[in-house]
């Protein structure tokens, strides 16, 4: 037995010294190259003027004398935004196909069989550069502006709809007032939402069809009413096999909301990149934003598992 | 008829929706056929698909070769070409069963030289052509390829020591694999390009095709290993059991029990992985690499052919599909059994 004990205290130690030679190596390395190259380390570049424009800004003022940080605050909200706005938009479409996969109508359920196969086996990238050239090369210029519904307004400088007490109207070249979604905000929603909702779709589905026929005619036995059985017997059942699995789609989503960057949408890692080119510190703006969305990661799970312990609980 | 009111009648919600739905292909679908088919144009002919109303396929025709080959030499064509299919070749043999033996390892090795001579060249009467002038499909399959097959062992490895009992290793484990899922590829994409060379001693260099490559098996390390654990969590206590009392070690219960049980089950959730995989390779656009993807975006950057990007993209998401779905429906065709 103790022999055993030594043994693993052995190559517990072996692991943890493997591990920390090779960070040493690479800090090493990295230590003299930086020296070399004369590239300067540490955060305080944060401080300094970014003195570069960022396309879009969603809820902050910014402008090219403020300072890093700030610029890489925006990019922070802005990388919120778009995922927050797309996990409402991706759920709900999710949802709706994957109850239409299950339906008994035969068009329906082809229809949403077809959408997943055809999203869920295509890069996001490739749907993204789809999307931006369908709403840059194919929509009209704002005076032969496509109006869907009434008061919206599809064109290749961007979709424009009415809010309560202002309604986007054409004045030259361009529609003022309303709300308006810039192509790179459009394309970079509709891309991740369209994306991430063939997945949630499945979900659902597998979701619904984990809960088995007794259950609801269980419930009826007992007198429930559907709505009762429902609400009491086979959505909490069909919770508990759907949140785990959503909440890596949310994690997924806000991650691919990333591929901005080639786009052009100044979400985080685009903004951090223009930083990393004008300073040169590569490390901090990486760092930078894998610490961001590693915070993002863990608060979706810590959430996620704070939910889960809650259904599990009823 | 029966059918059809079970499947497309069967109550009035069901009828309003087949017919709201018979509605919208009835307005959407000739303007589409118009578009993709009868107006479009075919020949490699900028100035016809400008004056057309319909697709411009004709960018296709013109662009095929540098799409499929990027900038490798246009005589040499051949080379990637064959060397794509032979890739695609080894692929179909090791998802057949029967080839689920020790030596289809050995006709991997071989491929892949094959592979290797025809792309370097340098022997054989192969001129040499040196990697940066890799481009288009072959090289989106090789990054998977490479990409996977590196990264499995690395995936064993980190699935075993996250199921260790010995809590420093696990901890590494479970560093690394959250660590690379908490993150986006494209920023390890941004760190393999321009951290890894500060990395190094210096003087020495690595070139962008590999450093890509690094980053990629490292990320598909993190997402395999939780797929490996999956499938070791599914064996039943028993078989450790029984390992256990006739004896055996640490490695022998793993690698002839545990382990060759667990692959076994994990098939399909690993061919989902290596799907995911195919797709993600494609992010390498954003590091100036030149995929499938990345020599579309470049064909569409000549001046007489701007413009075309819908066609361009459909052409490239085609492509994409055929692999995927391919690949999806063997999982699923394995599922199933």
């Amino acid at each position: 037995m103790d022999s055993r004990k030594a043994r693993r205290i052995a190559y517990q130690a072996a692991a943890v010294a493997v591990a920390v030679l090779c960070a040493g190596y690479l800090i090493h390395n990295t230590v003299a190259n930086l020296e070399d190259r004369h590239i300067a380390s540490g955060f305080s570049f944060l401080a300094r003027e970014a003195g570069f424009e960022i396309g879009e800004s969603a809820f902050l003022r910014y402008s090219a004398a403020d300072s890093y940080s700030r610029a890489l605050v925006v990019g922070v909200v802005n990388t919120l935004t778009v995922s927050l706005i797309g996990i409402v938009t991706a759920t709900a479409l999710g949802s709706a196909v994957g109850l239409f996969r299950l339906s008994k109508n035969f068009l329906l359920r082809t229809l949403a069989g077809g959408y997943v196969e055809f999203i869920r086996n295509s890069p996001l990238l490739v749907q993204l550069f789809f999307w931006y050239a369908v709403i840059t090369e194919v929509l009209p210029h704002p005076r032969a502006a496509l109006e869907p519904l009434p008061g919206w307004f599809l064109t290749n400088r961007g979709i424009f709809f009415p809010v309560p007490g202002s309604a986007p109207v054409l004045e030259g070249f361009n529609f003022t007032g309303g709300m308006a979604l810039s192509p790179e905000f459009a394309t970079l929603l509709v891309g991740v939402s369209v994306y991430t909702a063939a997945f949630i779709a499945e979900i659902v589905r597998a979701g619904v069809l984990a809960i088995g026929r007794s259950q609801w005619d269980a419930a009826h036995a007992l007198g429930l009413t559907r709505r009762q059985a429902l609400r009491h017997v086979v959505l909490p059942q069909a919770l508990r096999v759907i949140v785990p699995p959503m909440a890596g789609q949310y994690l997924n989503l806000t991650k691919n909301s990333s591929l901005a960057v080639a786009i052009g949408y100044p979400d985080l890692v685009s903004i951090a990149n223009t930083t990393i080119n004008q300073t040169g510190q590569a490390i901090e703006g990486i760092t930078l934003i894998m610490a961001v969305y590693l915070t993002i990661s863990l608060s979706i799970s810590a959430l996620m598992n704070w939910y889960n312990a809650r259904v599990a609980r009823r | 008829m029966r059918w059809l009111r079970e499947n497309l009648f069967g109550g009035w919600a069901s009828s309003t929706a087949t017919i709201f739905l018979l509605f919208i292909l009835w307005k959407a679908l000739p303007p589409l056929v118009d578009w993709a088919f009868l107006d479009a144009v075919w020949r490699p002919d900028a100035k016809a698909c400008r004056a057309a109303s319909g697709a411009c396929w004709g960018f296709i025709a013109e662009k095929h070769r540098f799409i499929l080959f990027g900038t490798y030499p246009y005589d040499e064509h051949w080379r990637p070409a064959a060397a794509s299919v032979l890739l695609i070749g080894l692929w179909i043999v090791s998802a057949l069963r029967s080839f689920w033996r020790w030596w289809l390892a050995l006709v991997w090795l071989a491929g892949l030289a094959v592979i290797g001579l025809l792309m370097w060249g340098g022997g054989l009467g192969l001129p040499y052509v040196e990697n940066e002038r890799w481009g288009g499909l072959i090289l989106t399959l090789l990054l998977t390829t490479f990409g996977i097959a590196a990264a499995f062992p690395l995936a064993i490895a980190l699935a075993l020591a996250r199921r260790s009992s010995m809590p420093l290793i696990q901890a590494l484990a479970v560093g690394f694999i959250e660590l690379v899922r908490g993150v986006p590829l494209i920023s390890l994409l941004f760190m393999a390009s321009v951290m890894l060379p500060l990395f190094l001693p210096q003087g020495m260099s690595i070139d962008k095709l590999l450093r890509a490559q690094i980053a990629m098996i490292l990320f598909a390390a993190a997402y395999l290993a939780e797929v490996v654990r999956g499938g070791l969590q599914a064996i039943p206590k028993h078989q450790y059991e029984a390992a256990d009392a006739l004896g055996l070690s640490y490695f022998q219960k793993t690698f002839s029990v545990v382990l060759p049980q667990a692959l076994r089950i994990s098939v399909p959730p690993l061919v989902n992985s290596f799907i995911a995989f195919l797709k993600d390779t494609s992010l390498v656009v954003v590091i100036g690499l030149f995929d499938l993807l990345s020599t579309v975006k470049v064909a569409l950057n000549e001046p007489a052919w701007t413009g075309f990007g819908v066609e361009a993209y459909v052409f490239a998401a085609a492509v994409y599909f055929a692999f995927c779905f391919s690949m999806s429906l063997y999982s699923r065709g394995l599922e199933r059994r």
